[in-house]
Parts: structure tokens; C-alpha cells; sequence
């Protein structure tokens, strides 16, 4: 190899590797679930990612839209369906159901009691927190679409996309979750 | 260099972690930064936390349940 082939070869890797070297420093998450554990579980993991100093992408589709819902959300200016879907759908981080030991909504105010006794950080304050520390939540326009919730219904200081958002921003990632 | 001291007892994961990377993002390199915790998890977190940051961390001592670290910003 000539000289200038060399440097040019050099030039190259020295771009690829600050690319990876960039993408440790993204993770990405899909928050599929709308159950109160499971959305513990990912505000906790995109906190300590936050903490150690990456950037981190919540992309939220289908039930975990219920996370990022207003407590104030109604159904007014909805058709029947999507009225009903807003009706049986819990709204915000409090109403949540558990994934398992639901008991008909006595087993989240049973884990709220016990969490708070030790200490555990709200569903509600972990949420404020990564956004504090500059999460990207993007909640996905498709499914609000189709259970007919609205911008103004789910939490300010969010962004709006589709599958090419979540894609985009893990193939940047070296981590990416589906909770 | 500054150093500041957190009172990190009562907590539970995440937050000190994450306390320790809000005290410690606000510092200037060099800045010390103590931290005590009763958190049993807060051992190996904080050792995960410096080796990803590239923060030093100077000490561990650990006294009954209260686990102390001592950090120098890099």
C-alpha cells in the first residue's frame, strides 16, 4: 500500500471506531407494558443509564402509553370505541395494574405500601427524574391513533413517532430492551 | 477542589446513584466528593458506576450498614 492509501485506511477506522466508540453511549428502550412493575423496572434501568452517563430513548407504544397518561384525561371529543378504550384503560403511574398479584386493584396499593416502607422511589418521582436528566421519551403516534388518545392526553416535554424513531435511535445504541 | 458530602442514607436504587452523578456532574474536575450509604446494593453500584464514568473512586469503608465512598471527579 501506498503512503496516502495507508492514511486513508487510518482516516477510515478512526471514523468507524468513534462510531462505536459513540454508540456505547445510547441505550434504547420499547416500554410495551402498561403494568406498574414492569414500567418500575424501566424507569429504574433508564435512571442508572442517565446516571452513568448515557443518553437514553424510551420509545412507549400500545399499553405502556398508560405511563405517560394525565390523570386528567378524558374521553370527550372521542368516538364510542375510543371513549370506551379511555373508560378501561388506568391513566398515569399511579393507576397502573401489577403484572402479577393484581387482585383487582389491591395488589398495586399492597406494593405502593411496601415500596414506600423501604424507601422506593415513586413509579410517578422515577419518571420526573429521567426526565430532569434529559430522557427522550417518544410516544408512538400509531397506537395512540388507534385507541384515540391525543397529544394534550399524555404527559408534557415528549416527542411523537413512529417505528423508524425507535429503530433510528437503536441501531445508534449498543443496548437495547423490550419491556 | 471542593469537596461535598452526601447523605445518601434511607434510599434505595436508583437514587443514590443517581445523586451521586447529579453532585458529581455539577463539580469540576478534581473535586471530591464523599458519600455515605445504607443501601446494600450501593457497593457494587458505585464500583459499576466509576469504572463507566472514569471517575476515581479513592475509598470504600464500611461501618455497621453505612457503606462510605470517596470520589474524585476525572
Amino acid at each position: 500500500m501506498s503512503a496516502d492509501a495507508v492514511q486513508d485506511k487510518l482516516k477510515e477506522l478512526e471514523e468507524r471506531l468513534a462510531k462505536v466508540e459513540g454508540n456505547r453511549a445510547n441505550m434504547t428502550m420499547v416500554l410495551f407494558s402498561g403494568d406498574f412493575d414492569k414500567a418500575m423496572a424501566a424507569f429504574i434501568i433508564a435512571n442508572g443509564a442517565l446516571a452513568m452517563g448515557k443518553e437514553v430513548t424510551i420509545f412507549v407504544t400500545f399499553w405502556g402509553l398508560d405511563v405517560l397518561k394525565k390523570p386528567t384525561m378524558t374521553g370527550a371529543g372521542k368516538n364510542v370505541l375510543e371513549k370506551m378504550v379511555t373508560m378501561m384503560r388506568p391513566k398515569g403511574p399511579a393507576k397502573l395494574p401489577t403484572s402479577k398479584m393484581n387482585f383487582a386493584g389491591i395488589g398495586p396499593k399492597l406494593f405502593h405500601y411496601m415500596m414506600g416502607k423501604k424507601n422506593v422511589t415513586s413509579l410517578q418521582n422515577l419518571v420526573d427524574t429521567a426526565v430532569e436528566f434529559g430522557v427522550r421519551i417518544v410516544a408512538c403516534q400509531m397506537s395512540m391513533d388507534v385507541m384515540g388518545i391525543k397529544r394534550e392526553d399524555l404527559m408534557d416535554g415528549i416527542e411523537f413517532g413512529g417505528v423508524a424513531a425507535f429503530l433510528g435511535s437503536s441501531f445508534d445504541s449498543n443496548t437495547t430492551l423490550f419491556i | 477542589m471542593a469537596k461535598t458530602t452526601l447523605d445518601l442514607k434511607g434510599m434505595s436504587c436508583p437514587m443514590p446513584i443517581m445523586k451521586v452523578a447529579a453532585a458529581v456532574k455539577k463539580g469540576a474536575s478534581g473535586d471530591v466528593f464523599e458519600a455515605v450509604c445504607d443501601d446494600a446494593g450501593f457497593e457494587p453500584d458505585v464500583h459499576a458506576w466509576c469504572k463507566e464514568t472514569g471517575h476515581t473512586l479513592n475509598s470504600l469503608t464500611k461501618a455497621g450498614k453505612d457503606i462510605t465512598v470517596v470520589i474524585t471527579k476525572k
